[in-house]
């Protein structure tokens, strides 16, 4: 079976999604990300899905699932790079990524990870 | 029919729909909703096949695909097609979120004989 690499940049742990997964990999992939945020105490995730042509409920809950996992494991997770067919068929198939933080790109995924490390460091 | 299966027949529609040279997001649909429902016929149908063909309604070109298991079946199909109904570990999408991503969608099933699920996606 494939995994899915995942690399560490300083508190950030990037997932870029490149093939068109089986099953099997993208549950791999929900239990190596939750194995690494605890073992690099990791403040971030981001998972770039520029690549993927569909998601569907399976990859969907994947995604949710994770950003469920990473945030009682204390670390914000932001899906990236979503194709504007994916998302309108996401949300017509009635997968909506409730309490999955989105940006539109890498650059901006970077940015509202930093924004909200900056506001846990506020305390806020 | 495997995991794999799921992964080779949403190619076998990419590739069908790039034929029809479906829009984008049609052609993200039909992938999308071909995905669900070999995932069911996988996982509730305890595997069985895909089939396709194109199809032509008043000058419209179309792909109409078939899934076919010999499984349990489903005792109540309206209740199936309810959002959010799941016999299972899933999220009881497959089946209604498929039928909004197509054109037609007719589905039979005998309790005991097996399922059938056709789609059309007109262009």
């Amino acid at each position: 079976m494939e995994r899915i690499p995942i690399l560490r940049m300083g508190n950030t742990l990037l997932v870029t999604i490149q093939v068109d997964m089986q099953d099997q990999t993208a549950l791999a992939l929900q239990d190596d990300l939750a194995g690494r945020i605890a073992q690099t105490g990791a403040s971030g995730v981001m998972i770039d899905i520029s690549a993927l042509e569909i998601v569907d409920s399976f990859v969907g809950r994947m995604l949710t699932s994770i950003s469920g996992i990473a945030r009682i494991l204390s670390a914000t997770t932001v899906v990236v790079g979503m194709q504007p067919a994916v998302a309108i068929t996401l949300v017509e198939l009635g997968l909506s990524l409730e309490g999955v933080r989105t940006a539109l790109d890498v650059e901006r995924g970077m940015a509202l990870l930093a924004k909200v490390r900056q506001e846990v460091a506020l305390g806020r | 029919m495997s995991e794999q299966h799921i992964v080779l027949s949403r190619q076998m529609v990419r590739t069908l729909c790039q034929a029809l040279k479906f829009s984008l997001v049609d052609q993200t649909k039909m992938i999308t909703a071909a995905s669900e429902l070999s995932r069911n016929t996988l996982i509730h149908g305890k595997g069985g096949k895909m089939r396709w063909q194109f199809v032509e309604r008043n000058g419209k070109p179309g792909l109409q695909l078939h899934f076919e298991d010999e499984g349990p079946g489903i005792a109540d199909v309206g209740l199936a097609l309810t959002d959010g109904w799941t016999s299972g570990s899933g999220m009881g999408l497959g089946l209604p979120g498929s039928k909004r991503l197509v054109n037609d969608f007719e589905i039979s099933s005998v309790p005991g004989q097996g399922t059938r699920v056709s789609i059309t996606k007109w262009k």
